[in-house]
């Protein structure tokens, strides 16, 4: 099936959506980081962020938290596909160019 | 292990933004010259299971847990430079739109997880398959240390820093970080063999997609 050889990265995408719809299952304790920071004593050394766009993953403005977590996962999951694959399209070698030097 | 702002002293946030724009700028290079049309859409793809992927915390010991940091995994799948690229792409939008890390701490993030645990994991795995060869399990073992080895180092990375910046002594960052993440390893090594062993099974063209690009 050419179809699937070439569109899949279409289903590459749907499985990054798909565990961003699995994100309020997520552990909820505190990361490696934070956890040696709790223990050690440096933790109240951290900083809030100067702004709060989406903070924790929940979008704001949402009375339920796993929808407003699926919700920036998804977002979040979009956005940095396009970033990622704009970044390769700007960037990526022309095929028929010739390379640099000839 | 996204650190928040407050963690690092300005020397040592200084310092880690050059080393990081140091490498990103050679990588944007060698991306530049060197990435071919089919790994376009696989850097976007890699880029998106990561940040889904770094969502799912998992619990691996007492009130602790982890994600993936998906360098090694990155490195595997488009080689070392886009894959510095893709985890550059997704620690600047955890820190710009999530407030997941901070912002003057991006540098040093973009360090120890992009930068670092990218290279640990490509030198790792290159150096694995080499030893390996062809056996049937070469790829899995060899992500699976490849990813471990890259979670550790990269924890050990953070651990500096913040002795450096005076905000936790030598003996304490740097065994408490080394041990939580040799757990975390872990889990970071049996999603990385996972995913590897998922697309050795559909389609195995898009485990060697920069093998290619580079011969071509």
């Amino acid at each position: 099936m050419d179809i699937f050889k070439r569109y899949w990265w279409i289903a590459g995408l749907l499985v990054a959506i798909l565990l961003a719809l699995l994100s309020p299952l997520a552990s909820p304790h505190p990361d490696g980081l934070e956890r040696v920071a709790e223990d050690t004593g440096f933790i109240e050394r951290a900083q809030d962020a100067p702004f709060q766009i989406i903070p924790d993953y929940v979008f704001p403005g949402i009375e339920n938290e796993a929808v407003a977590t699926i919700i920036a996962g998804i977002l979040g999951t979009l956005i940095v596909f396009g970033l990622g694959y704009g970044l390769a399209l700007a960037l990526h070698r022309r095929e028929h160019q010739p390379p640099h030097g000839a | 292990m996204h650190i928040p702002d407050g963690f690092l002293n300005t020397g040592t946030t200084v310092a880690a933004w050059a080393i990081s724009a140091g490498g990103l700028g050679y990588a944007v290079r060698k991306v530049n010259r060197e990435l071919g049309e089919r790994q376009v859409p696989m850097m976007g793809v890699t880029a998106a299971f990561i940040f889904a992927a770094q969502m799912l915390n998992f619990t691996v010991a007492g009130g602790t847990s982890g994600h993936l940091l998906g360098g090694a995994l990155a490195a595997i799948l488009l080689g070392p430079w886009p894959a510095m690229l893709v985890l550059t792409s997704v620690l600047v939008v955890q820190a710009l739109l999530f407030q997941d890390g901070g912002l003057l701490a991006l540098g040093a993030n973009i360090l120890n997880m992009a930068v670092i645990g990218v290279l640990v994991g490509w030198i790792t795995y290159m150096g694995l398959r080499r030893l390996l060869g062809e056996k049937p399990w070469a790829t899995l073992i060899s992500g699976f240390a490849a990813a471990w080895l890259s979670v550790v180092i990269a924890a050990l990375a953070c651990a500096v820093e913040l002795a450096l910046s005076g905000t936790s002594p030598w003996q304490v960052a740097v065994p408490a970080m080394g041990l939580v993440h040799m757990l975390i390893g872990i889990g970071e090594g049996l999603i990385t063999a996972a995913v590897l062993a998922f697309l050795k099974v559909t389609r195995p063209d898009l485990l060697s997609l920069h093998q290619k690009a580079s011969q071509a």
